[in-house]
């Protein structure tokens, strides 16, 4: 599979990102630039801001001061993300620390709902819960499953828009690896190679090594700040 | 570049195409989503039900039986508890949500944010307010409700009891991300109920002694249509401050 050259354009950009939390800077003035391609591993310890930082790339925070800018292709303009909100979401995936599993619905109900909402097919519920080895727990409540299981719904929505057109190009996961096996995360890193190949970016934030090719890795290290 | 259109052609074949969603079918979506998931977990329903029953019922017991006092005061005794039963709900409409993550996705879906809280509010008012407008009746006999006030009850509890759900909704999304939320939510939503209460109690009244009681209802209606159009954008905008 040829690796697509990232453009002279960014996919996401960020500008003199300033977080402030409970009056404490997390990180000041980051400029960060995620071509078509990247896989980016946010790092640092507990309480760095890395949730806080994929949180203000995912829209959901406003930074202190600063600005996400997206590219949604290469002729239009670079956008602000809180400017057009519906559009970012459209190629946006964002799993955060939390699943966003309803316990009182099955396996397949959640997922159909959560492709859905996204404007996703959900053709084929089933063979994507399979391949995040659900299979036969179709029809199970998600609070019955286990914690692995229960995250393992939620990533099922990484396999679905790997097969979906145009897909979610820019996928931003919090701690994607928790409770899963190790089978599960061999799985997943090569999910995040093709997707990466195919011209998307991952950024993510795990405590884990990752065994990816080291030339498509990128890592943004955040230190704690003592002030 | 060539290299890339060919590569996404071959994706293109294998792939499913998605399916454009309408701003009607996400809205039906979350409104189906929301019911079936309080069919499942039915305290959602009975809970402020019972509540409302049983306050309803308590006031003839310590009251006294009369027929002539608890006529008087029945609209006021259904209508208060009707608003304490739907505050005593009020939790359960992004609380659930905002704790197992969900409530984030729903900020980030290509949809506008007042579409889906609209449909949420009607889901909570569908499971919450029109029991309400069911049993209302009923618990109206219990306290001798004039005759003529019947239908003046059922008018405003149909307008007023969508309001209570539409004005709770942005106390709810002011207060979701605070963990005891509770008491300020009181504070917050209360105070907005008190027209509802003294134009839907009024109403009944004037409807006891047979006067035209439209003007009292045209205003209902008013508040009704206002936060109809109004609050699902402010409850949008409150969810986006919570969860920053």
């Amino acid at each position: 599979m040829p690796i697509i050259q990232s453009s002279s354009q960014p996919l996401l950009s960020a500008n003199n990102l300033t977080c402030i939390r409970e009056e404490r800077i997390l990180f000041e003035q980051l400029t960060v630039q995620i071509n078509a391609g990247d896989i980016v591993q946010v790092e640092g310890p507990n309480g760095a801001g890395k949730t806080s930082l994929l949180r203000i790339l995912a829209g959901l925070s406003q930074p202190y001061e600063g600005d996400v800018y997206f590219h949604a292709n290469e002729l239009t303009k670079a956008q602000k993300i809180s400017e057009d909100r519906e559009l970012y979401a459209q190629h946006l995936l964002y799993l955060g620390h939390l699943a966003g599993v309803k316990g009182e619905m099955t396996a397949a109900e959640n997922l159909t709902f959560n492709l859905a909402l996204h404007g996703a097919s959900t053709d084929i519920v089933d063979e994507q819960l399979a391949q995040v080895n659900l299979l036969g727990f179709e029809d199970s409540l998600a609070s019955h499953l286990s914690a692995g299981q229960h995250r393992r719904i939620a990533l099922a929505r990484l396999f679905a828009a790997q097969q979906q057109s145009p897909q979610a190009k820019i996928w931003i996961l919090d701690e994607p690896f928790t409770a899963i096996d190790k089978q599960g995360v061999a799985n997943l890193e090569r999910l995040f190679m093709q997707h990466a190949q195919q011209g998307g970016c991952v950024i993510l934030t795990t405590h884990q090594d990752l065994t990816l090719a080291k030339d498509n890795l990128k890592k943004i290290t955040l230190a704690y700040q003592f002030n | 570049m060539t290299q890339a259109s060919t590569q996404t052609m071959v994706n293109r074949q294998t792939t499913i195409k998605p399916h454009k969603l309408s701003y009607r079918s996400a809205f039906n979506l979350m409104v189906k989503r929301d019911i079936s998931i309080a069919l499942r977990h039915k305290d959602d329903i009975l809970n402020p039900l019972l509540f409302f029953i049983i306050v309803v019922t308590l006031f003839p017991l310590g009251i006294g039986p009369e027929a002539s006092t608890l006529s008087r005061i029945a609209p006021g005794i259904i209508w208060v508890a009707a608003l304490l039963s739907t505050l005593l709900s009020l939790d359960r409409l992004f609380k659930a949500d905002h704790a197992d993550g969900s409530l984030e996705q729903m900020l980030l879906t290509p949809y506008p944010v007042f579409i889906l809280v609209l449909a949420k509010i009607v889901a909570h008012w569908l499971i919450t307010g029109l029991p309400l407008l069911i049993v209302a009746p009923v618990l109206a006999v219990l306290l001798h409700l004039n005759e003529q006030s019947y239908g003046a009850l059922l008018l405003t509890l149909l307008l007023g009891t969508p309001v209570l759900s539409l004005l709770g909704a942005i106390g709810v999304a002011l207060t979701v991300g605070i963990k005891k939320g509770g008491v300020l939510l009181s504070l917050l939503v209360l105070p907005l109920y008190i027209p509802v209460l003294i134009f839907a109690t009024s109403t009944i009244d004037t409807a006891a002694l047979g006067l035209p009681y439209g003007g009292q209802l045209a205003i209902i209606a008013a508040l009704f249509v206002g936060s109809l159009t109004l609050a699902p954008f402010a409850v949008g905008a409150a969810l986006k401050v919570s969860t920053n």
